[in-house]
């Protein structure tokens, strides 16, 4: 069953800020979700390959050649912030 | 000898050599203004689809045959997930439960022994973008904001992982190096750690000698050199050692080398635990890889340094320490070879590669791939001197020559005109000058001093500035005195 502290430490990896409301909602909502999982485990799955893809495909690559993309202007054009070139961001630590 | 031995295992990263990206068609090369080389696959916009770059699965195929891996019949892609600028998806494509290759060796033939290095796993992955940090420090701490460059985000990158099965530094350093030449061998990488195109991690802990339990764990990054490599292992063995033996425990954790203050320090993370919490990557599809393809990148494999090394001592004769260091890079291998391709003793050739040739690399940190000297350069250097027209001390001279100016010896040696001396007749007129000058040192040699002789082969040679073969000179004296 999930726990309070099992949600607090998922938003904090998601980096989501919770109100405590919210983190007693979730913790009730994902409890549901998890019990629905549990439900469907119970079935007998030992003759189903594992499925890792939803399509049947296989080996999709590409040619290694270059083409162009977009240039320091474009690429830059949707940053909040930029400088000489450069992505800007906060502070890391 | 303390009571603990050191448990190593490192791992590896290096940037493939392909042209472009590994799920999308950017440009891969080194260099480039910031943010001029990406697009909207490796920038993590919505909407886009990453598809797998053919070479980059070839190249790393190449890598883990020539580890003697398995290559994995079925091969898949995870999202590694993390909140770091440096990626701009907030996750790497990376391999996972299901890596491409696994369970090689590598043996590496050290002095002492053989030692054989098990290889756990080679992956694909991509590589990250770069971060500048802005602020009096240049770290991580104490920065007022970072910058980020995208150009790298994306590269193909192979990650090696070695079992726990090096003990000494020493090896460590070996085995690095002995990868490396192997990738260049391979030509699947340009290894260059300056660069960051190759890079090693280590983790390393201390047991008691003899025993089986492995010890708390520290793991080492930011050795972007051999020497590096080296001196950190060193340094966290006498760390964990202190630790140890004052009957402490060893934290587990990361930790930075420091090359300027010659230490490591504990790398201060966030509180939160890492969790990457890896999912099957769903917009790539699994990598099955046909036996054919599998055989033909195998048949495909070029001689390696273990066999090139081999070759050197038999066909060339060369003695086992020359061709160690003759193979430690593809370049110098290459190197040597042109040059007795182009008439060179081999023996002649290793020795001025081992010795001026390496030296000069030393004191001007460069890459063979630089020096000025072309392989039949050293050639014709060394056919002047077995033909006498210049004396092995001149050659050192002309050889510092061509290492500067890149120029041909034999235009070198005319311009300067110190060709030796082998006209006779000029020697002799030398000669009778010199026992003019030196009755003393004449009549000591009548009187069966035989160092006499030795003095007036000297005043000749200083006559010729050093130009005279001395053996000639010699023989000339010894007739003209005893005539």
């Amino acid at each position: 069953m999930i726990e309070r502290k099992d949600v607090e430490y998922v938003a904090l990896l998601a980096r989501l800020e919770l109100s405590e409301e919210e983190a007693e909602r979730f913790t009730r909502q994902l409890g549901q979700v998890l019990e629905h999982a549990e439900r469907i485990k119970s079935l007998d799955t030992s003759d189903v390959e594992p499925t890792s893809h939803a399509i049947p495909l296989k080996n999709v690559m590409r040619a290694d050649e270059v083409r162009p993309g977009l240039s320091q202007e474009e690429a830059l054009s949707g940053a909040p912030h930029s400088e000489g070139g450069y992505f800007v961001v906060p502070k890391i630590i | 000898m303390s009571e603990y031995e050191a448990v190593i295992g490192l791992e590896i990263h290096a940037e493939l050599k392909t042209l472009s990206k590994m799920f999308c068609c950017c440009d891969a090369s080194f260099g480039g203004e910031p943010n001029s080389r990406t697009c909207p696959v490796c920038l993590g916009l919505p909407g886009v689809l990453p598809v797998l770059n053919r070479r980059a699965v070839e190249l790393a195929t190449r890598l883990a045959l020539a580890l003697q891996c398995e290559i994995a019949p079925h091969s898949i892609f995870h999202r590694k997930n993390y909140f770091y600028p440096d990626m701009p998806k907030n996750f790497q494509i990376s391999q996972y439960d299901l890596p491409l290759g696994v369970g090689g060796h590598l043996d590496l033939e050290m002095e002492e022994a053989a030692v054989r290095v098990g290889i756990t796993r080679v992956h694909l992955e991509e590589d990250t973008g770069k971060t500048v940090h802005v602020g009096e420090s240049g770290r991580i701490h104490g920065s007022e904001y970072s910058l980020e460059d995208f150009n790298r985000a994306g590269v193909p990158l192979l990650e090696i992982v070695t079992e726990p099965d090096i003990r000494t530094p020493g090896h460590a350093r070996a085995f690095l190096q002995e990868l490396k030449s192997i990738m260049e061998h391979l030509e699947i990488s340009d290894c260059k750690m300056e660069e960051g195109s190759l890079r090693c991690d280590a983790n390393i802990s201390l047991r008691k000698r003899g025993g089986t339990q492995f010890g708390v764990k520290a793991e080492v990054k930011n050795m972007n050199s051999f020497r590096a490599l080296y001196r950190a292992l060193d340094y966290e063995i006498k760390r964990q050692n202190e630790v140890l033996s004052q009957g402490g425990e060893v934290v587990q954790e990361t930790r930075h080398w420091d090359a300027d203050a010659n230490v490591t320090t504990p790398l201060r993370t966030k509180e939160y635990a890492f969790d990457y919490r890896y999912f099957p990557e769903p917009d790539l599809v699994p990598l099955e890889l046909e036996r054919s393809f599998i055989d033909e990148v195998r048949a495909g494999l070029p001689e390696l340094p273990a066999e090139r090394r081999r070759r050197f001592r038999e066909d060339y004769g060369l003695p086992e320490h020359d061709a160690a260091l003759l193979t430690s890079s593809k370049a110098m291998g290459d190197f040597f070879e042109s040059a007795v391709e182009a008439g060179a003793d081999p023996k002649a050739a290793s020795n001025w590669m081992m010795g001026e040739l390496s030296a000069h690399l030393n004191a001007q940190s460069m890459e063979i791939g630089e020096v000025l000297v072309a392989p039949a350069q050293l050639a014709e250097m060394i056919a002047l001197v077995d033909g006498g027209v210049i004396s092995g001390k001149i050659a050192k001279a002309v050889f510092e020559e061509m290492l500067e100016s890149g120029r041909d010896p034999g235009d070198i040696v005319r311009e300067k005109g110190i060709t030796q001396i082998s006209d006779e007749e000029e020697l002799a007129r030398l000669i009778e000058e010199a026992i003019r000058e030196n009755p003393a040192s004449v009549e000591d040699y009548r009187k069966g001093k035989e160092k006499a002789l030795g003095f007036l082969v000297g005043q000749v040679m200083r006559k010729t500035k050093g130009r005279a073969n001395p053996q000639v000179v010699n023989d000339l004296l010894r007739k003209s005195l005893e005539s």
